[in-house]
């Protein structure tokens, strides 16, 4: 459902902003900076902190303690973000991050939401029947899993710290960021080895 | 009559109309409109000139009918033309 905006939209914004930019409070080149700096921002940094905290015990308390100053180790600015929670998979237990009010999304360490995220069906349904919205990922959970669902506000934004999978003894940590996708950090997806090492 | 509230509209946590409707998984980033929206309410907050909180209100208080017709980035600049006008930055007539 990710139609086009409509014309009228796009009139209003260039309305909006020539005003704004007459009154000397925006400029197109501010616009075009800000605009690139938020393409820059990709969850593969959220994958990079998961398997740094896979391969390294202070990395990993200092993320579930504080996820922001774990953020800002890897080189991404927090300044203005709301605090960063990183929620903590176990044998047993499984998160899901959803926003149902709207679109809140820890987006300095996992870029622009997806759309599906905003979605009307994923607010209203991650929290009413998880597992049947984990099932359209092929994501089924061990049985006797238990599943928190945890709702990212504007005040406080959630990740999630998926188990590391078993196969993945001794790799590094850019071949442990490989298989930490946006779906594993947000928690619709668990980690999947590359085919070809799941054969070996 | 029910005293109970009118749920808000946003408040979609949980709402049975959307049982079983499956989430359409559309992976495709912003489109132009959106990132130049998205982007210029980063500048507005960063100004001082908007909250993340007036945002919410704004997008919150969209009627209902106009609400679930907008797309997502749509929302967000009618709220951001609204906070505009009322807070006097901008007049009415730039945005007619």
């Amino acid at each position: 459902m990710s139609a086009p905006a409509r014309p009228e939209s796009l009139l209003k914004l260039e309305k909006l902003v020539a005003a704004l930019t007459a009154r000397g409070l925006v400029t197109e080149e501010e616009i075009a900076a800000r605009q690139a700096s938020t393409d820059r921002a990709s969850p593969e940094i959220g994958a990079r902190m998961v398997a740094r905290a896979w391969l390294d015990a202070d990395y990993r308390r200092l993320l579930l303690s504080d996820g922001a100053t774990a953020a800002e180790q890897m080189g991404v600015s927090m300044a203005g973000a709301p605090p960063l929670g990183v929620l903590e998979d176990a044998p047993g237990l499984h998160h899901l991050v959803v926003c149902t009010l709207c679109s809140c999304y820890p987006r300095a360490v996992l870029g622009y939401p997806p759309h599906w995220y905003k979605s009307f069906e994923y607010r209203a349904r991650a929290v009413r029947e998880p597992r049947a919205v984990l099932a359209e990922w092929g994501t089924v959970l061990p049985a006797g899993t238990q599943v928190r669902v945890v709702d990212s506000t504007a005040d406080y934004r959630w990740m999630v710290l998926p188990m590391r999978p078993a196969g993945t003894e001794g790799w590094s940590e850019d071949q442990l960021t490989a298989i930490v996708t946006r779906d594993v950090l947000v928690g619709v997806a668990l980690p999947r080895l590359p085919v070809a090492v799941a054969a070996e | 009559m029910s005293d109970a509230p009118t749920p808000a509209i946003h408040d979609l946590g949980g709402a049975s109309r959307y049982r079983c409707s499956p989430v359409e998984r559309d992976e495709a980033p912003p489109d132009a409109f959106g990132k130049r929206v998205d982007a210029l309410r980063q500048i507005l907050a960063q100004k001082g000139m908007m909250t993340v909180d007036e945002l919410r209100r704004g997008i919150e208080s969209i009627p209902e009918a106009d609400y679930f017709t907008m797309t997502y980035y749509e929302r967000w600049l009618t709220s951001i033309s609204t906070l505009m006008v009322e807070k006097g930055v901008v007049a009415p007539e730039d945005l007619r």
